[in-house]
């Protein structure tokens, strides 16, 4: 449609030049690109020549509030001197130029800015060692009121969590550690190759997956998996109030929520981290086999020689140190969350993140205090 | 009369779960002509949300069409669809991420033809016209109050004058102070702008304060839709329960003093 097109048309009448706003100037019919482009051009021509015109909008199709900005941003924010226009058109024009205001200013930063920001990020990092430590207390203490009362407990939330984290990671835990455990070997082997020492492999493997790599791997894919989800969880509660609700009812947080998960995630740990163990020795024994000649009989044989039961101690109680301290991070973020969605999002990544951290940096300390044992 | 902003046809729907068949609405007829505010009514399950998500476009009726501004509602949800069609909904649907004042200029500056400085331009006189101050502008939606979420949230649905405007339960939540200053706003915006608009709601105060016609649902469909003081007389036992029970009574007296059509 011709008349819908917003333009401006410069008209010389005897009293001077009259500037003829016409077609429609509403969001419709201003914002395609060509009609915006075309406007603007027409506006800095006529911005170029001189200011004393004459206006007149009595002529134009449609006037909606985005058009009238743009004719009160055009005028500089006055009034032409001589304007000719209808009432609805002047209400419009009156609303915008009362509420056209520049948005608040940012404060200006201040060379001080940083060094707060370093003492907030330290102050946060003791709120969080703070609420860590509180919650590994709240932790005993509802131990030992399970202990004394195993009747109370939260036994259907524990065996739910059990099949939640637990059983249902066995495929994906099984198919990542088969899959290091081959490319362990074949990277291994073909070094070893080099010396010689191919039945070393037994030894390599076994040490570093038995010890080491079994117990971090899963570590690593449980806290992503349930860690990021224990986190979610309890902050939506928060996010619709429930935290509130049972806080209302006198129900513990602690006992109801914490307890069920830690203890959960401490059974599990160990079995899934034995569970990844024996798909990347499976892996492992398959790859020797293919790439060395090392026959799985040869493999299962000389294991037991090779890794010493120590190792094993060693890896179940790392697991279930793992496993605890995947599930007070992922509660202590969980709880943390502010009731709106953004705050849920941040506390799920910082859960994993941190999880996963603090699992490598425990099992470096684990390395460092057992450097004699099993070894 | 002959200017429907939005037609509804024939129009069917049926919830299936399971083996159980719910059958909402069914041969639903529904016009709604320019300029009017027309109020949708009914008990709850009788579909009245969903209607408003139908004519947006959000949900696919099981048969029968809708046209909305002369177009099929399921062509809404398209580029451009902010200077169509504005919405209101029920918890104001604000992007959590962003300032109200980039929540207000985001449809125009998805646009990417408009300067960011008239974006902003804009979004500041719309938040000033749904009787916000300035300082609200660097706010996030997480500071601000239910009836300040519903105001932004209005103000970002209008920032395109769009010619109909749709309201999913606008008071609902509101203190009654609020609720009527969110009413007086919303009946001097529908004169300013020239807006259709359509609303679900419960709250009979806002029914009586706004309407110029009222639709009420039952039995799966429109069973009348005029205006508010015929509505009232008409014979049903919906309309008996709702209008005429003690609350009814009372916010009835309003109908007495509101200038209805206007």
């Amino acid at each position: 449609m011709e008349d819908a097109i917003p333009r401006i048309e410069l008209q010389d009448t005897p009293d001077g030049r009259v500037v003829a706003v016409r077609g429609a100037w509403t969001a419709a019919d201003m914002t395609s690109k060509p009609a915006w482009d075309a406007l603007t051009a027409q506006l800095q021509s006529l911005r170029r020549q001189d200011h004393a015109v004459r206006w007149n909008l009595a002529a134009m199709g449609k006037l909606d509030y985005l058009g009238a900005q743009v004719l009160w941003n055009h005028w500089g924010r006055h009034w032409p001197t001589q304007l000719q226009i209808e009432p609805s058109q002047r209400a419009m024009l009156e609303t915008v130029a009362k509420f056209t205001a520049s948005p608040p200013k940012a404060a200006p930063s201040d060379w001080t800015e940083p060094i707060a920001l370093l003492g907030r990020r330290a102050l946060g990092l003791v709120d969080h060692a703070k609420g860590l430590v509180r919650m590994v207390g709240q932790l005993l203490l509802d131990i030992l009121r399970l202990a004394r009362h195993p009747q109370e407990g939260p036994w259907r939330d524990f065996s739910g969590h059990l099949y939640h984290i637990g059983a249902t990671a066995l495929p994906i835990t099984a198919l990542v550690g088969f899959l290091i455990g081959v490319v362990l070997a074949y990277l291994t082997s073909q070094q070893l190759r080099k010396f010689g020492a191919d039945a070393f492999i037994v030894n390599i493997l076994g040490i570093s997956l038995i010890r080491e790599l079994g117990p971090v791997l899963a570590a690593i894919l449980i806290a992503g998996r349930s860690g990021s989800a224990i986190t979610a969880q309890i902050g939506v509660m928060r996010v619709t109030e429930e935290l509130d609700a049972m806080r209302v009812m006198g129900i513990a947080r602690g006992f109801r929520l914490v307890l069920p998960r830690a203890l959960a995630l401490a059974l599990v740990m160990p079995l899934i981290s034995l569970w990844t163990t024996l798909a990347a020795l499976l892996g492992g024994m398959l790859a020797a086999d293919i790439s060395m000649d090392v026959t799985p009989s040869f493999f299962i044989q000389s294991l037991p020689a090779a890794v010493k039961v120590a190792n094993l101690t060693l890896a179940t109680g790392k697991s279930i140190v793992f496993g605890l301290l995947i599930a007070l991070v992922a509660c202590h973020y969980g709880l943390r969350v502010e009731p709106n969605t953004e705050s849920l999002g941040q506390g799920t990544t910082a859960s994993v993140v941190t999880s996963i951290t603090v699992v490598i940096l425990v099992d470096a300390l684990f390395a460092v205090l057992f450097k004699n044992v099993g070894i | 009369m002959a200017d429907p902003v939005v037609e509804i046809r024939k129009l069917w729907t049926i919830f299936q779960s399971g083996d159980t068949k719910s059958v909402v609405h069914k041969e639903l007829d529904l016009t709604v002509e320019r300029g009017e505010v027309l109020s949708l009514v009914g008990g709850s399950g009788t579909g009245k949300t969903v209607l408003l998500r139908q004519m947006l476009g959000l949900e696919t009726p099981t048969q029968g069409e809708i046209t909305v501004l002369g177009k099929p509602a399921a062509e809404l949800g398209k580029r451009g669809a902010a200077r169509r069609v504005g919405m209101l909904f029920q918890h104001g649907a604000l992007f959590s991420a962003f300032t109200v004042l980039e929540n207000i200029a985001f449809p125009l500056r998805e646009l990417r033809t408009l300067p960011g400085e008239l974006s902003r331009d804009a979004a500041m006189v719309k938040l000033q016209m749904v009787g916000l101050g300035p300082e609200v502008a660097d706010k996030m939606p997480s500071d601000l109050s239910g009836g300040m979420i519903k105001r932004v949230a209005l103000a970002r649905a209008l920032i395109m004058d769009p010619p109909l405007l749709l309201l999913d339960e606008p008071t609902s939540g509101l203190d009654p102070e609020s609720a009527d200053g969110f009413c007086t706003l919303l009946r001097s915006l529908h004169k300013d702008m020239a807006l259709t608009v359509v609303m679900v709601t419960h709250d009979l105060d806002t029914l009586f304060e706004l309407s110029t016609r009222i639709a009420v649902l039952a039995e799966q469909k429109v069973i009348i839709n005029d205006v508010p003081e015929k509505v009232v007389a008409f014979s049903h036992p919906f309309i008996q329960a709702f209008f005429l029970g003690e609350r009814g009574q009372r916010a009835m007296a309003l109908l007495k003093h509101s200038p209805g059509p206007n």
